[in-house]
């Protein structure tokens, strides 16, 4: 039986041996230990082991694509056609492709600034990315959202606001609907490691807890919640043992292993899907940019981003794993990014000949009905408010008077 | 056909609405087996059952934001807060996700956030709330206030049908005091159209909720002792404003006081007065003056609230002063 892991004390097959890390660490300093140390599982007990060879090609595609994509997008920025901030998912990847992919094309997930890859595994476009960054009349919210913050109920995402945490409660919702109806559909929300200090959280996963909804709640320890490492975030030894709190199960996964990610989630799928409610999963990963890309990270210690790129990146990893257990050739890993890099630059010359959006546009759609906002007397070129009305006859000496002497 | 009570009106609304529709649903704390703090949903549970009348966790952003996911997927939920008080606890999920849902995403959020509203009944700060205000400022909600029973179920009917989130605050003082005979068949009252709640020729006042009954008593004081003819517009919903309902009354009468039992500061009487200063100043006779309650947080004993809360005797010295002009 799978559930309850984190109640049990006793930690097995994939989740972390809590006797030998310390996922705290406080967020800096003993950057090797922060991993969870690999499972006693055997290859043919995880899940993974059930993807074919080009199901575990696609997983790298979709990690380069989320690389080259934001390299892509940091090029755009510093030639300022990127309209406002640049939020890079680098060194999390496989956190975000490994877990999005263990979804079935019915289920829905709610990204969070970090899960571009999740977001283009579940079907969004590096067009769509592109015209959002560069806030395009054509891009997926009209110019009206930033960056990520779109979504896509048939494509099966739900995007993000800034305010961290609300999504739980949305997803909550989102999964008590499949619930209701009866159908085979399981919810996928991310929060990070700030998030779980909101009440949006809290009240949104317990309440997805005491419904059983079929919802997996994927907590991603990334080291930082903008300058404040995890030691000032909680007191908790580790993210996942909230899970107790809340009487779920909770797993924990190297999030920086692909195969890893894709296991643990889709455990939790599983379990949400046959009826067993709500998991947390905390995955363990590094946020190897700043909060966003004016951030400099002078809070960060020396040295610290440069080990984690040296010895965890999470492409460089999983390209021995495919090299050495698929025997996958060079030519065939070259194949794969000269495709992702032909993509990007053919999204790329498009979307750059996409046309800003017309201002009026700004007043459509805050309402079903009224349909628009009507634009301020002072934007129809009346002088006065009151020139929009009719006046009283006969009242005031301006413009002038209407009837006879005066 | 007999007579029921606002509170009676605001159940009769959600059953039929719940028969109508299988999307439509209700959460919110203790509304299931207890039938809610003042009974609103009293035998709800019994009717529909445990997965239509879900009794939640005190969790008010939980269910708030429970709501909106689940009217992304095409339900119309309906959230009770066990007092209005408590929607302070879903502002950030209302005004930030919910209100933005349509324009920013393309999400539609067809839900109600409905609750007892309103003082005059000695419930001190954290019972007698009229937060309305605070939302009426956030574009993305509709917000509606009843004054009367037929207008309690016309209005929370085509509140559930609303393709967007509306705010409905109830009356509290009014759950059982007024009664109303509902009109026959499908009885839905349009969102924003005020109504004329009595017809005069001298002063308007504008108001809405508990304060149009206040407003109805200072009318007939003023006809009677001073022959003052009083026009009393019940605004019945609050985003959006029934501009031509206010144009016009300003147009009849010239002489305008707004009334409302929210605070003072920063509550709709200031917008009111603004587009009417915008918009029809010249009809003016008089400048337009507010009866509000004191800036103060609502205090518990009766001398106190009494105090603080508007009350007919201030509506009557004030249409005096505006006819006196």
């Amino acid at each position: 039986m799978a559930g309850r892991k984190s109640g049990t004390g006793k930690r097995e097959r994939g989740t972390v041996g809590a006797s030998t890390t310390n996922p705290r660490g406080n967020g800096a300093g003993s950057v090797g230990s922060r991993f969870p140390v690999p499972g006693s599982r055997s290859s043919v007990d995880r899940a993974s082991a059930s993807l074919t060879r080009g199901q575990k090609l696609d997983l790298y595609y979709w990690m380069r694509l989320t690389r080259s994509l934001e390299e892509r997008l940091v090029a755009l920025y510093r030639q300022t056609k990127v309209v406002g901030g640049l939020f890079r998912s680098l060194g999390q990847e496989a956190d975000a492709v490994g877990s999005a992919y263990a979804l079935e094309r019915r289920d829905i997930l709610s990204p969070l600034i970090r899960n571009l890859g999740s977001m283009l595994v579940k079907g969004a476009t590096p067009l769509e990315i592109l015209r959002q960054y560069m806030a395009k009349g054509d891009s997926p919210t009209r110019g009206r959202e930033l960056n990520i913050h779109f979504g896509d109920t048939d494509r099966g995402f739900i995007g993000q606001i800034s305010p961290l945490g609300d999504m739980v409660p949305v997803m909550a919702g989102v999964t008590m609907t499949f619930k209701m109806r009866k159908q085979d559909r399981v919810g996928l929300v991310y929060v990070g490691d700030g998030a779980t200090s909101t009440g949006a959280f809290h009240e949104g996963i317990n309440f997805a807890a005491v419904q059983r909804l079929p919802l997996v709640v994927i907590v991603e320890n990334n080291g930082y919640a903008y300058s404040t490492p995890i030691g000032k975030q909680t007191a908790a030894r580790q993210f996942v043992d909230k899970a107790i709190g809340y009487g779920i199960p909770g797993s924990q996964a190297d999030g920086n292993d692909v195969l890893a990610v894709y296991d643990v989630t889709k455990e939790a799928v599983d379990r949400a899907r046959s009826g067993g409610g709500v998991t947390l999963i905390e995955l363990m990963t590094y946020r190897r940019k700043g909060h966003a890309e004016h951030d400099n990270q002078s809070y960060v210690p020396p040295g610290e981003i440069e080990r984690w790129a040296a010895e965890n990146d999470p492409l460089d990893r999983y390209l021995v794993v495919l090299r050495d257990e698929l025997r996958a050739t060079d030519d065939e890993i070259a194949a794969i990014d000269a495709r992702v890099a032909s993509e990007v630059d053919q999204a790329t010359d498009e979307a750059e000949k996409s046309a800003p959006p017309e201002a009026l546009d700004a007043l459509v759609g805050i309402y079903a009905d009224p349909p628009a906002e009507r634009p301020l007397w002072f934007r129809e070129g009346a002088d006065r408010a009151v020139d929009v009305n009719e006046r009283p006859e006969g009242w005031g000496t301006w413009p002038a008077p209407r009837t006879g002497s005066a | 056909m007999a007579e029921i009570t606002y509170l009676e009106a605001i159940r009769e609304a959600l059953v039929e609405e719940m028969d109508r529709d299988e999307n439509v649903f209700c959460m919110g704390e203790d509304i299931g087996a207890y039938g809610g703090a003042f009974k609103v949903t009293d035998g709800l549970l019994g009717r529909f059952g445990e997965s239509r009348v879900i009794d939640t966790p005190i969790s008010e952003i939980g269910i708030v934001g429970a709501a909106a996911g689940a009217g992304h997927m095409g339900m119309r939920p309906i959230v009770e807060m066990q007092f209005i008080d408590f929607i302070a606890n879903a502002y950030d999920i209302l005004t930030n996700y919910v209100a933005t849902a349509r324009y920013r995403a393309f999400l539609p959020c067809p839900m109600v956030v409905r609750g007892p509203s309103g003082g005059y009944v000695r419930g001190g700060p954290f019972h007698s709330q009229n937060p309305e205000a605070g939302f009426i400022h956030t574009p993305g909600l509709k917000v509606v206030y009843p004054a009367t029973a037929e207008d309690a179920k016309g209005l929370m009917k085509a509140a559930i049908r609303d393709d967007d989130c509306v705010l409905f605050f109830e009356h509290k003082y009014l759950y059982r005091r007024i009664k109303g005979e509902m009109p026959a068949g499908d009885h839905v009252v349009p969102i924003g159209k005020a109504r004329i709640a009595r017809e005069g020729s001298d002063v308007s006042i504008i108001t809405y909720a508990a304060t149009v009954w206040k407003a109805l008593e200072a009318a007939e004081t003023l006809e009677k002792e001073d022959g003052v003819s009083v026009e009393v517009v019940d605004l019945r919903t609050l985003a959006p404003l029934d501009d031509e309902a206010i144009v016009a009354t300003v147009r009849k009468t010239n002489r305008v006081l707004v009334l409302h039992e929210d605070t003072r500061t920063g509550g709709i009487a200031g917008e009111i007065t603004s587009r009417i200063n915008e918009t029809c100043f010249e009809w003016l006779d008089a400048p337009v003056l507010r009866v509000t309650a004191h800036d103060i947080p609502l205090p518990y004993a009766p001398q106190l609230e009494d105090f603080v809360l508007p009350q007919t005797s201030d509506v009557v010295r004030a249409v005096r002063r505006l006819a006196a002009y």
